[in-house]
This record gives C-alpha cells, sequence and structure tokens, in this order.
C-alpha cells in the first residue's frame, strides 16, 4: 500500500533520512520506533509532503506521491495525525471535525461525526468548547477524530500516547486495535515499545537515518540488540 | 468648554461615522496579519490605487463610486489574490523579513505608478450628494458618511458570516494558528494566504469607494488613512477583526473631538497620543491575544 524505497530527507544542511525503505501493507499496522531525534517525525512529514524528498521514491497504491503537495497527499487518503496533535486551537471541536473532512469524504460528514462521538464520547459532551482549551488527551482524541473524518485509507499516528495518563495509554492501544480491525492500515510512530509491538504486525527500528532492524513484530522483539537498546532488557 | 451639548454629539456622530471607514482599511490590515502573520506595508499603496481606480469609474466612465464599490471589491479580490499568489509568496520563500521588503517595493512601484499615470496634482470627484446631510434629532449627519458606516456594518456582517459559517472562512482561521494541521487535513494553505490577501485589499477597495466623495486622491493619499489604521490595528490587538472596527469607531471619535477641542489641524494629535498610550498600558491592545 505504501513502499519508500532509498528516501533521503533533512532540514537546510542537516540529512535526517539517510536512505530509508519501509513497506506498508493494506490492512497491517506497523510500528516505526527509534530514540528521540532519530527521525521518525521527520519521515512522516516526508510521506505527508511538508518536508521535501530529496532522493528516493515514495508510492501509495501504486501511484508516485512524493513532490506532491500535502493537499493532493491527503486527498489520495494517507491521513496523518501529526505529533503534538496540531488540532485548531482557535476553533470548535465540532470546526475541527468538519476540517478534517475538507479535502475527502465531504459526503458522509454527518455519519463520520456521530461515528467520532461514538468513540470519543468526551468530544461530543464538548462540541462547542474552543479546541485550545481541551485537556492534552482530548486533543489527541480530536486530532484522531479529525482523522477518522477523511475516511483515511491509510492512517499515521504519531505518537498518539505522548502525554496521556496510563489509563489513557491503554485505551488508545485499544483504539488502535479497533481500527485496525476494521481493515485500516496504520503507521504507529511510538515511544511504548513494548506495547507497540504487542499489538504490530510489523515493526522497523529507526537509527542513524537509516531502519537497522526491521520485519514482523515478534522477530524485532526478539532482536538482542533491540532488547538490550529499547527494552531494557 | 463652554461648547453646546448637540455640537458635541454630532462631533461624536460624525467621528463614529468616519471611524467605520478606517476601521474598514484598518480591517484589511487585521485580517493579513492575523492570517500571514505579516504587517502588510503595501496596504497604502493598494488603497490608493483602489481610490483612483474609483475615481476613473466616475472620471471615465461616470459610475457613481456607490454602484462601483461591489464591482471594484470583486476586481481587487482579484488583484489582491494574485499579487499574494505571485509576487509575495514566491518572492518570500516563508521568511517573514523578506515579505517586509517584498510588500515595502511593491508599494514603492503602485506609488510611482500612480504618479505617471496620474501626476502628482490631488484630483476630486463632484458628486451631487457630496455636501448632502440626513437629519437626525438635533444633529446633522452627513451623507457619504452614513453611507460609508452602513457600508462598513455590512462588510463585517459579510466578513462574519464568512469567518463563521463557511468552509473557507473556517480553513482560513485554521491556518492563521495552525498552518501544520491546515495543510494536513489537505488545506491548500498558499491559496488561503492569497485568499485573505484578497479579502483584505477588497476591503480596501469598498472602503475607497466610499471614502471618494468626502476625500481628495493624490497618489500618496492611501498612507494617511494607513497611518490611522496602524493605530486602530494597535488598539484593536493586532490580528482581531472585531477590534479593528471598534478601534475604528474609537480612533474616529478622538479624531472628531480632539479635531473639535482643539482645532482641525491638531485633530490627529489624539490619534498618535491614544497610540503611544495603548503601547505603553496594553500592547496587546483592546481584543488581542496575548502572545
Ligand atoms: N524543522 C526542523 N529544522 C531543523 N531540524 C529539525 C527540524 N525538525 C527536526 N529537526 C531535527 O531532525 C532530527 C530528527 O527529528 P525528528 O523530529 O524527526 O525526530 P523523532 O524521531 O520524531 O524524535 P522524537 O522521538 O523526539 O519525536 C532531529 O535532530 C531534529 O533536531
Ligand atoms: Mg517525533
Amino acid at each position: 500500500m505504501l513502499e519508500i524505497r532509498g528516501l533521503e530527507a533533512g532540514y537546510g544542511l542537516a540529512t535526517v533520512l539517510r536512505g530509508v525503505d519501509l513497506t506498508v501493507p493494506s490492512g497491517r499496522i506497523v510500528a516505526v520506533l527509534g530514540a528521540n531525534g532519530a527521525g521518525k517525525t521527520t519521515l512522516n512529514m516526508t510521506i505527508s509532503g511538508l518536508v521535501r524528498a530529496r532522493a528516493g521514491t515514495i508510492t501509495f497504491e501504486g501511484r508516485r506521491i512524493d513532490g506532491l503537495a500535502p493537499p493532493a497527499i491527503a486527498e489520495a487518503g494517507l491521513v496523518h495525525v501529526p505529533e503534538g496533535r496540531k488540532v485548531f486551537p482557535n476553533l470548535s471541536v465540532r470546526d475541527n471535525l468538519e476540517l478534517g473532512a475538507y479535502r475527502r469524504a465531504r459526503g458522509t460528514r454527518a455519519r463520520n461525526m456521530e461515528r467520532v462521538f461514538d468513540t470519543f464520547p468526551r468530544l461530543k459532551e464538548r462540541i462547542r468548547q474552543g479546541a485550545g482549551t481541551l485537556s492534552g488527551g482530548e486533543q489527541q482524541m480530536l486530532a484522531i477524530g479529525r482523522g477518522m473524518m477523511a475516511e483515511p485509507r491509510l492512517l499515521i499516528l504519531d505518537e498518539p500516547s505522548l502525554g496521556l495518563s496510563p489509563l489513557l495509554v491503554e485505551e488508545m492501544f485499544a483504539l488502535i486495535r479497533r481500527l485496525h480491525a476494521g481493515g485500516l492500515a496504520i503507521m504507529l510512530v511510538e515511544q511504548n515499545v513494548a506495547q507497540s509491538l504487542d499489538i504490530a504486525d510489523d515493526a522497523h527500528v529507526l537509527e542513524n537515518g537509516t531502519f537497522a532492524i526491521g520485519g514482523t513484530a515478534a522477530q524485532v522483539r526478539a532482536d538482542p540488540h533491540l532488547q538490550r537498546a529499547y527494552l531494557g532488557l | 468648554m463652554g461648547l453646546p451639548p448637540e455640537i458635541i454629539l454630532e462631533a461624536v456622530l460624525n467621528g463614529l461615522l468616519t471611524g467605520a471607514v478606517y476601521g474598514l482599511v484598518a480591517l484589511g490590515l487585521t485580517l493579513v496579519y492575523g492570517v500571514l502573520h505579516i504587517i502588510n506595508f503595501a496596504h497604502g499603496a493598494l488603497l490608493t490605487m483602489a481610490m483612483y481606480a474609483a475615481y476613473v469609474a466616475w472620471a471615465s466612465l461616470g459610475v457613481d463610486p456607490y454602484v462601483a464599490a461591489l464591482p471594484l471589491a470583486a476586481l481587487f479580490f482579484g488583484i489582491g489574490y494574485l499579487v499574494q499568489r505571485l509576487v509575495i509568496g514566491p518572492a518570500s520563500r516563508g521568511k517573514d523579513e523578506n515579505i517586509l521588503l517584498v510588500t515595502l517595493g511593491l508599494s514603492i512601484i503602485i506609488e510611482n505608478l500612480m504618479l505617471a499615470v496620474f501626476r502628482s496634482d490631488t484630483r476630486s470627484i463632484d458628486v451631487p450628494y457630496a455636501m448632502d446631510v440626513i437629519e437626525a434629532g438635533p444633529t446633522l449627519l452627513s451623507y457619504p458618511r452614513v453611507i460609508g458606516f452602513v457600508a462598513t456594518i455590512a462588510v463585517g456582517v459579510a466578513l462574519y458570516v464568512l469567518m463563521r459559517f463557511t468552509m473557507t472562512g473556517k480553513a482560513i482561521r485554521a491556518v492563521a494558528k495552525e498552518r501544520t494541521g491546515a495543510a494536513l487535513v489537505g488545506i491548500d494553505v498558499a491559496h488561503v494566504y492569497a485568499v485573505t490577501f484578497g479579502i483584505g485589499t477588497a476591503c480596501l477597495a469598498i472602503a475607497a469607494a466610499m471614502l471618494l466623495p468626502s476625500f481628495y486622491v493624490s497618489p500618496r493619499v492611501g498612507n494617511a488613512f494607513v497611518l490611522v489604521a496602524f493605530t486602530i490595528v494597535v488598539l484593536g490587538g493586532m490580528g482581531s477583526v472585531v477590534g479593528a472596527l471598534v478601534g475604528g469607531l474609537v480612533i474616529g471619535v478622538v479624531e472628531s473631538l480632539s479635531g473639535l477641542f482643539l482645532g482641525e489641524s491638531l485633530g490627529q494629535i489624539g490619534i498618535f497620543l491614544i497610540f503611544i498610550l495603548v503601547l505603553l498600558v496594553r500592547p496587546t491592545g483592546l481584543f488581542g491575544a496575548r502572545a
């Protein structure tokens, strides 16, 4: 579904991604792991067209998308829930969700909003509230809900559990499982390595700008290097 | 002061009426600031250009400025859109200090263009209603100013509806505060910038049509209004649309009253005292958010 080959990207003189290869098959959860500053967010931004790819190719459902602008990529159904939520603080919960369907799924907006409210009843209670005054956890729900409004074909989640209480983290992983059970392909960037490996089909570890370790989640979990560096085993 | 209350009341009312059109000029400035986070130094030159356009519509085509207001707004929306999309956006490459220089350069080009075409003499139009007054109780209100006030309120309401209830307006507000999030939901940020700039320029066109019956046009006339508009934007709060309108009214009254008490030529002193006072006491303005 998503095929990345030899991807290079960075900022100014700094190169962050130095030849990244990654495949996200349809209907699978692929976990992307890596230390702080490894380039996970940069990878997501490059896939979404916000950071320009300097070399390599990104193919989504058979079509080259590297070089496309973010709106075109969103329109193709590649929906990215960014690190740090990036909700519209000056707009209400409802308006945030409506804008989730700005480029896609406008016709089914009402139905999808009901779906989001079924998933996150808290958002329904706060439908008129400004997103900027929501709690961190509520903002994270809103960011995911906004992504769901676009009826994604592939959902990129960048640290969805960041800043959530342990209970909410559990809920978040349960939600990701549910979304996946509905057939959605998910690329999951997470700090919670153990939990991510539990729900992922495949996993890849980003180090020095390339994927050093990769394979099925079970293979990656068994990797001695990963166990030492990330699981503290 | 021994001035009769009707005179003061009339000064206040006329101040409100004039201030509304000032607010309209400030509206474009504050909108562009609020969304693009730039101060558009070409605002005054674009106002001058719009006033000349309204002048030409009258002098060459015989079209009344009030009739020309909406077509001019459409035309200047297009001009503003293209200027942002084709000149300011590409030339600035996302760096705010470049934008400052680009809009400054643009204003110099426009002013000199106006100077070349229209020479430096001041021009005015001679509409039959320029001196008409409307009786409101004990006071007399200038007809062109009443029309300008009504037009400003209409523009304010139209903008409010656009921003609150349409997808375009919501997209503009989204881009104003969260560009990355906006791009990720598929909003074309460059397009939204250009639309916003176009709306700001369209406000200028309407303001120009409202000003023309009672003001002279010269190649630099816009700057005088924009100086006042800057004060209004600072008073109302940078980026606040309501602030621009309310600030415009306040400044109009201040100008009118200080003109009344200090003499016509000192009318603007009150405005700049307010400017300095706001900067000292409440730098975020009346409706501005804290940094
Ligand atoms: N806009 C930017 N300009 C310059 N350098 C940047 C920019 N964004 C990120 N970087 C740098 O790129 C490198 C990778 O950052 P990135 O945000 O992709 O890491 P990450 O893997 O997502 O980290 P984390 O787990 O902390 O979120 C870092 O060294 C960072 O400092
Ligand atoms: Mg990151």
